[in-house]
């Protein structure tokens, strides 16, 4: 059996999730085995039989109070209950700020090594192997993993999440009460900060907008707001420099010291382009590069370029853009 | 309150990374080493609560004797004690093989400490495994890559960054926590805490006094190979005007390379 654990936001299961479940379905198949989602959570009423439609063959519910609230020590202490019963041969997570801090939790639980951030799956031998960025992309590690369950997380926006199957598909839903030890969870969450208005993450977006030094100025990051307005799913991002000048927060910095990212496009506005940064954009299906300087190193790696003022270029793409998207 | 914090030299970030003849390590020849970006931020919170909380900071670096540089730094940045965990192995990419050396070093060298401080993740493996595995091991809560870090008595409460958002995460003393850029600004060394750190001789234990000699730390993670990204071809210079260029650019995005 394949394990895939679903990830849910206030109710709704992450797009990320779905990636999962669809390379853990096709992985699966490969090595002959069944594929089941895996929800944790107090009681698990956001529940939907899409999971079927989406390749998994079984569903268990984990459930307990304590598991209202999201910790790792308590999410784990449930998945590796079921890993002992089910002896899995992997167990999925996406790369999610949770899937990180879970995957470890369960995988040291269990007495398991893990790869993280994987972005390719192939089964060789009838054992996964993995490929995952290491220097934040300046290179690859293909590796395996020798003990047995495999635990991998895999980076969201890499894998492509089938779409539902037209024909309702159904599978067997396992509900199981998990046994939460008094004092065993001694740290939770306790409160979710939004920032304001509804932003995407970098790591997460199908398009980023990247700022660099070039912007100038803080406030000059709006036009890059207004451009991402108009284009769906997309992010602001930035380089270093950027956001050690205080002009954007950390957040949104992409680079070797901030978040690896791998859009369907990228587009970096006075941004150079130093080795930093390359890394962690370089894996985005399509680059576009706008800058003053023609020797920039950006214009390298660029699929597109514009040698010119960004100032004028992003008002004028703004336009065009939101004409075609209209 | 004693804080015990674990550091790694890697190479610096403005590195180029070339695949080693055997086509499964690093070269490591030529490359400029420092300490992982993330855990400056771990010693620098180390540091500060030290300043309001009293209580020792030391901090701990497993690998080969370089990286005891990376200790100095440490030193001279302010930490009072460090220990060098002799791991005669080069990178293995393995998260649980280094947090069970890290466990065991907590257990045998450090029995009465509050805080557990890491960067989120080295740079250069990029696993993010460590810090959450010994937390396992030893029983106690995390907080990850954090943005912010406040103790109160025997509880901590932490902001960690999430996808487009952060949360509060509440926890009990000990525990683990990883920093990341945001929670503070790293302080440089002091000329004084140089000299100083110049002179302190560190202590080295080794994985067989850890009881971990022999297999008990063989790798599980089989290195296949390490290979480079594919080469990225230089595409076209769009000419023009601005506007001219950005109708342009807007058309083959739609139309050639359909991503909008």
């Amino acid at each position: 059996m394949v394990l895939v654990f679903i990830e849910t936001r206030e109710g709704k299961v992450k797009k990320s999730s779905w990636e999962v479940l669809g390379e853990a379905k096709r992985r699966a198949a490969e090595l002959g085995q069944p594929v089941a989602a895996v929800y944790v959570g107090a009681a698990v009423d956001c529940f939907n039989p899409e999971v079927f439609a989406r390749g998994a063959d079984k569903a268990f519910l984990l459930e307990n109070a304590e598991l209202a609230q999201y910790s790792a020590q308590g999410y784990a202490l449930a998945l590796a209950d079921l890993v002992k019963e089910t002896a899995p041969q992997a167990v999925f997570f996406a790369a999610t700020a949770m899937g990180r801090d879970l995957a470890p939790r369960l995988a040291a639980r269990i007495g398991v090594s893990a790869a993280s951030d994987c972005v390719k799956v192939e089964v060789k031998e009838g054992r996964l192997e993995f490929t995952r960025p290491i220097f934040a992309g300046k290179a690859y590690l293909v590796g395996r993993l020798r003990a047995t369950p495999q635990v991998l997380t895999l980076r969201p926006n890499v894998f492509a999440a089938p779409a539902p199957a037209a024909e309702a598909a159904g599978g067997e839903v396992v509900k199981k009460a998990v046994a939460i030890p008094d004092g065993s969870v001694k740290g939770r969450v306790e409160e979710l900060i939004k920032a304001e208005g509804e932003e995407i993450d970098v790591t997460e977006a199908e398009v980023i907008v990247s700022g660099g030094r070039g912007m100038k100025a803080p406030e000059n990051f709006a036009l890059l707001r207004s451009l991402a307005a108009v284009i769906p799913r997309c992010a602001v991002g930035a380089s270093r420099s950027a956001v050690d000048s205080g002009w954007i927060d950390h957040g949104h910095q992409v680079g070797q010291t901030g978040k690896t990212v791998s859009p369907s496009l990228y587009m970096a506005f006075g941004i150079s382009g130093a080795i930093q940064h390359l890394a962690g954009m370089s894996s985005s299906k399509v680059i576009v590069a706008v800058n003053k300087d023609p020797d920039a190193p950006i214009f390298k790696v660029a699929d597109y370029g514009i040698v010119g003022d960004l100032f004028q270029v992003i008002p004028a793409l703004t336009a065009e853009i939101k004409k075609l998207t209209e | 309150m004693n804080i015990v914090v674990f550091v790694k030299r890697v190479p610096d970030t403005e590195s180029r990374i070339r695949v080693s003849a055997d086509g499964r390590s690093v070269v490591e020849e030529g490359l400029n080493f420092i300490i992982s970006p993330n855990d400056e931020y771990a010693v620098e919170a180390a540091l500060k609560l030290r300043e309001t909380k009293g209580g020792t900071v030391t901090v701990v670096s497993a690998g080969r004797d370089e990286a005891s540089t990376t200790l100095k730094k440490c030193l001279a940045m302010g930490a009072d004690e460090a220990l060098l965990v002799k791991d005669p192995l080069a990178e293995t990419y393995d998260g649980l093989r280094v947090a069970r050396i890290i466990a065991k070093t907590i257990e045998k060298r450090f029995p009465a400490f509050d805080l557990l401080l890491f960067g989120k993740a080295s740079v250069g493996a990029d696993n993010a495994l460590v810090p959450t595995m010994v937390a396992e091991m030893l029983g106690l809560p995390q907080a990850n890559a954090v943005i912010k870090l406040a103790i109160e008595g025997a509880a901590g409460t932490a902001e960690r960054e999430i996808e487009g958002a952060a949360e509060r995460v509440s926890f009990s003393l000990p525990a683990v926590v990883s920093a990341q850029k945001g929670l503070n600004e790293p302080r440089y060394e002091t000329l004084k805490g140089i000299m100083a750190a110049k002179k302190k001789v560190i202590p080295v234990v080794t994985l067989d006094e850890l009881g971990l000699g022999g297999d008990a730390a063989a790798p599980q993670v089989e290195v296949v190979r390490i290979e480079m990204p594919p080469a990225r071809q230089a595409g076209k210079i769009i000419p023009g005007t601005p506007e001219e260029a950005a109708k342009a650019l807007a058309e083959l995005l739609r139309s050639e390379a359909k991503v909008i």
